[in-house]
């Protein structure tokens, strides 16, 4: 098998880079509309890398929370890095020595775990150093250009991209949603949950950060309850 | 309203996020052996964007009818095996459609 390059890593990352550069747009106006300026959400960006736990910190930085309710809700929402990273570490070659599991798991992403995990074979560390770099650029340097056009672009543009962020978990969701129950079962319940939370006055207490911890844990220990997800082993005897 | 320091926040939330990703690459070499686990860990990415996105979303375009829209343009295009670019880029237009339209014929009048 040929041997991957940090250029492979580069020339798989370049839709990865893309897609970022148009939702970290999304991003940088939701930050903007908060009042954090552009230099501030493009460092938001440059150290977090992450759409759904951005967004989500952003919305309880807007709403005045505290420090704590905003680390619980990064935990929550940035969880499932913790499975991407535990699945990567199953394909990491020997150059992967401590340092350099230091460096790479900062980029653990949906996407660029979706290709690294994708590659045949072990990867090595000069591929995931190709792979990482573009897109932590471009998540970068979109937020900023969002945050810092938001206020520049008429508000009918605006108004469209706010969409942006939410689309990208849409089509996340719905097609896995479609072709598994306990996704589908997940993702109903999930949303129920987070409307009665948004719209039942009894139930205002709750900001929107805590919100979505409750509704997420709430929903995915129901999910695993009721449709238990086969190990790896059982899938292996069937 | 904020009500502490932008870069403290910035901070927490890169320390944590940072942690989630980096200790089970260097700690982690086993497999998990709890089905239960295992199952919550796995559904819980779908849970968390499920609750962030409904009802959000519909408040995120200024009108709930371009916000619905937007919102079966993402569906349709990802259900037909488009990228998440196109899928984000089509909610977009749909939605600035809609809202053109919306300006065009129902405010104005």
């Amino acid at each position: 098998m040929k041997k991957l390059k940090f250029s492979d890593g580069i020339r798989d990352s370049i839709p990865i880079a893309l897609g970022y550069l148009s939702v970290s747009f999304g991003v940088g106006i939701t930050a903007a509309s908060c009042g954090i300026s552009p230099l501030e959400a493009a460092a938001l960006s440059l150290f977090n890398v992450t759409s759904a736990g951005e967004a989500a910190g952003i919305s309880i930085i807007a709403a005045g929370g505290t420090y704590i309710e905003t680390a619980i809700s990064q935990l929550v929402i940035n969880l499932r890095y913790s499975l991407m990273s535990i699945s990567l570490t199953q394909k990491m070659d020997e150059s992967f020595t401590l340092f350099h599991r230091l460096t790479t798991s900062f980029a653990v992403t949906d996407e660029i775990y979706a290709v690294a995990a994708g590659k045949p074979g072990n990867i090595n560390r000069s591929f995931m150093y190709g792979l990482m770099i573009l897109p932590i650029l471009f998540w970068t340097l979109g937020t900023f250009l969002g945050a810092a056009a938001g206020n520049i672009l008429p508000a009918s543009v605006c108004d469209a991209l706010g969409i942006a962020l939410y689309s990208m978990f849409i089509a996340i969701v719905v097609p896995p949603a479609t072709k598994n129950k306990g996704i589908l079962f997940t993702a109903l319940s999930a949303s129920a949950l987070s409307c009665l939370v948004y719209y039942l006055p009894a139930l205002d207490f709750i900001s929107s950060g805590f919100a979505v911890i409750i509704c997420t844990i709430a929903a995915s220990l129901a999910a695993a309850l009721i449709f238990p997800v086969p190990t790896s082993d059982e899938k292996e005897h069937e | 309203m904020m009500s502490g320091n932008i870069f403290i926040y910035i901070a927490v939330m890169a320390i944590v996020t940072y942690l989630v990703r980096m200790l089970p690459a260097v700690l982690i070499r086993r497999k998990i052996k709890s089905k239960l686990v295992n199952s919550f860990l796995f559904y819980m990415p779908y849970a968390a964007l499920s609750a962030m996105t409904i009802p959000a979303v519909f408040y995120a375009t200024g009108s709930w009818i371009s916000a619905a829209a937007g919102f079966a343009a993402a569906a349709a295009l990802s259900l037909k095996g488009r990228s998440l670019t196109i899928a984000a880029a089509g909610a977009c237009i749909s939605a600035f459609l809609v809202n053109l339209i919306i300006s065009t014929f129902f405010v104005m009048a």
